[in-house]
């Protein structure tokens, strides 16, 4: 099925992108994040902050069900996509996955071609004609087509690994997702290629929704429109659950944060 | 007198004593590495002075059905062993890595336990088992041949390749998958598309040890392939020729000429051993460079 027709027509893009209501996400029988309500914004760029173990990759996960690959993994509470509850019984994760991309901490490219990398996506929708122009669009949409355009056929791992993650956003982007997730896509590479990747996320926002997780705070001050700040109870036995603290404009969160624990975590306090 | 003042080329007892044990252990370890290659060599050594004189051209090319004869040569067993290892692999290899690969890739636990347990069992079964197995079931219905020699070197590949492919598949990094399925990709399109390209060369060199074994199987054979003095084209019903029969009959034989046929004909084996072994470090190599 091509990309452009998987839009169902019970879609609603006038709110919002995620409409989370009291989700909580457990493995087995720890909960890792509890009660967690948030909407996030459409062509915008929202950032999840919060101190190791406060459940912010979780939370990104269960946005498009990856979280489903995790053994004994269960998710309450609503979570609708485009006001459709993705867990919904009759729902196929693998659709959901093909709207709503994902870039990883570490850049995990195919062992294939850098062409062959940014043409799987199209070629698991069935994509056979205009194969070169779809894979130079996310190349340039990726702002890596300059770098690559010479060596399309040459393996993945032969780049540079701020270009390797670049690569895994076009990627991600050559299926015309609606939204991107990304788990702190930068933590691997160093500064100048995080400033690109940083870059190409504000022309980004113009046209796909964002959600990253970030440890580095000023990253998320620097890109990110809205924030949310989650943080870690230790529960009864050392139990683990992250909770949601506070969610407002990124300015706010970063100036005038509502919440004592928001405020020490930002100015550096704790965490 | 601390330790920092004394000049660096004093030696404590203590020290002296460690250097002595340290020299002890290294030539223990070195004499124990010599005592398990020297066989090996002399293996080599043997098989090379004692085939090489027959390992000629016609030995290699023409085929002879008198046991006395010096001239001709086992060209029928060489055709026979690479016919039935051809079929087996076509059996075994694709069996083997799908086997593994739904272990791996659909993680059924409930499952991995008991195959690797009977993969095991099946590795140690002594191979005139699968001899007897196949002489038992298959070759009363049709016949001694080909087909039901390949049949039983392919039992024997099975277990081995289903191992070493579920080792390979493993060693896949997870974030691999993540990505394949992070672009909607589903189980089947995962596996197909991005795990087995990625262990391909690791796939391959395991099964070229599984082929290799098979190559040196006498055992199964002599029940199932029986053997044949002429090369035999048919696919099953005629009795096949393998090269590690005629060295098993052509040894124990009380002609000359047949005895040094055999050593020609073992040193043939560990040629072909050889040549699969070296192609598949050629392609684990190659599969490797582009890889992180």
């Amino acid at each position: 099925m091509p990309a452009d027709q998987i839009s169902p027509p019970a879609t609603d893009d006038s709110g919002p992108v995620f409409d989370l209501k009291g989700v909580s996400v457990s493995y087995g029988d720890r909960k890792a994040i509890e009660d967690i309500t948030l909407a996030v914004g459409r062509q915008r760029i929202t950032a999840i902050i919060g101190p190791s173990g406060c459940g912010k990759s979780t939370l990104l996960r269960c946005l498009n069900r990856m979280n489903d690959l995790v053994r004994g993994a269960a998710v309450e509470g609503t979570l609708r996509y485009n006001g459709q509850d993705i867990y919904a019984d009759d729902v196929d994760p693998t659709e959901v996955r093909r709207r709503i991309g994902m870039v990883f901490q570490r850049p995990n490219p195919f062992p294939k071609s850098v062409f062959d990398n940014v043409a799987f996506g199209p070629r698991l929708n069935g994509v056979r004609k205009d194969l070169d122009s779809t894979v130079e669009k996310a190349l340039r949409d990726a702002a890596l087509w300059d770098e690559v355009k010479d060596k399309l056929r040459e393996d993945a791992y032969s780049l540079s690994g701020g270009q390797q993650q670049r690569l895994c956003i076009a990627r991600a982007i050559a299926v015309s997702p609606d939204v991107i997730l990304m788990d702190e896509p930068c933590s691997a590479l160093d500064p100048i290629a995080t400033t690109r990747i940083e870059d190409l996320m504000g022309e980004l926002k113009t046209r796909y929704s964002i959600v990253i997780v970030t440890h580095n705070m000023q990253q998320a001050g620097r890109i990110a429109d809205m924030t949310a700040f989650l943080t870690v109870d230790v529960g009864e036995e050392g139990r683990r659950t992250g909770h949601l603290v506070e969610y407002a404009e990124t300015s706010e969160i970063f100036t005038t944060p509502k919440d004592k624990r928001t405020e020490d975590y930002v100015t550096g306090r704790v965490g | 007198m601390s330790i920092q003042t004394l000049p660096l080329t004093t030696r404590s007892p203590i020290s002296r004593r460690r250097k002595m044990k340290n020299r002890i252990a290294t030539s223990v370890l070195v004499l124990c590495l010599l005592a398990a290659l020297a066989p090996l060599a002399m293996i080599i050594g043997v098989v090379v002075r004692k085939g090489a004189p027959s390992f000629t051209l016609s030995f290699l090319t023409t085929t002879s059905i008198s046991l006395s004869d010096r001239s001709g040569g086992w060209l029928h067993g060489l055709f026979g062993s690479l016919y039935m290892l051809g079929i087996a692999t076509v059996i075994a290899l694709p069996l083997g890595i799908a086997a593994a690969l739904y272990l791996v890739e659909y993680r059924i636990e409930r499952l991995t336990g008991p195959i690797r347990f009977f993969t095991d069992v099946m590795t140690g079964v002594p191979s005139i088992f699968v001899g007897l197995f196949i002489y038992a079931t298959l070759v009363g219905a049709l016949g001694f041949g080909t087909f039901v020699g390949a049949l039983a070197l392919a039992l024997l590949m099975l277990p081995i390749i289903v191992r070493s492919s579920e080792e390979i598949l493993r060693l896949v990094p997870d974030d691999l998958r993540r990505g394949a399925y992070a672009l909607g990709a589903r189980r089947w399109q995962t596996s197909m598309n991005v795990v087995l390209p990625a262990a391909g060369p690791g796939l391959i060199t395991g099964s070229m040890l599984a082929i290799a074994r098979a190559l040196g199987e006498t055992a199964p054979l002599i029940l199932t392939a029986f053997g044949a003095l002429q090369i035999v084209t048919h696919f099953q019903g005629q009795p096949q020729a393998a090269l590690t029969l005629l060295i098993f009959t052509g040894a124990r034989s009380p002609f000359e000429a047949a005895k040094a046929k055999a050593w020609a004909g073992a040193l043939e084996l560990m040629l072909l051993v050889l040549i699969i072994t070296f192609i598949a470090r050629l392609i684990a190599r190659r599969g490797s460079r582009g890889s992180r």
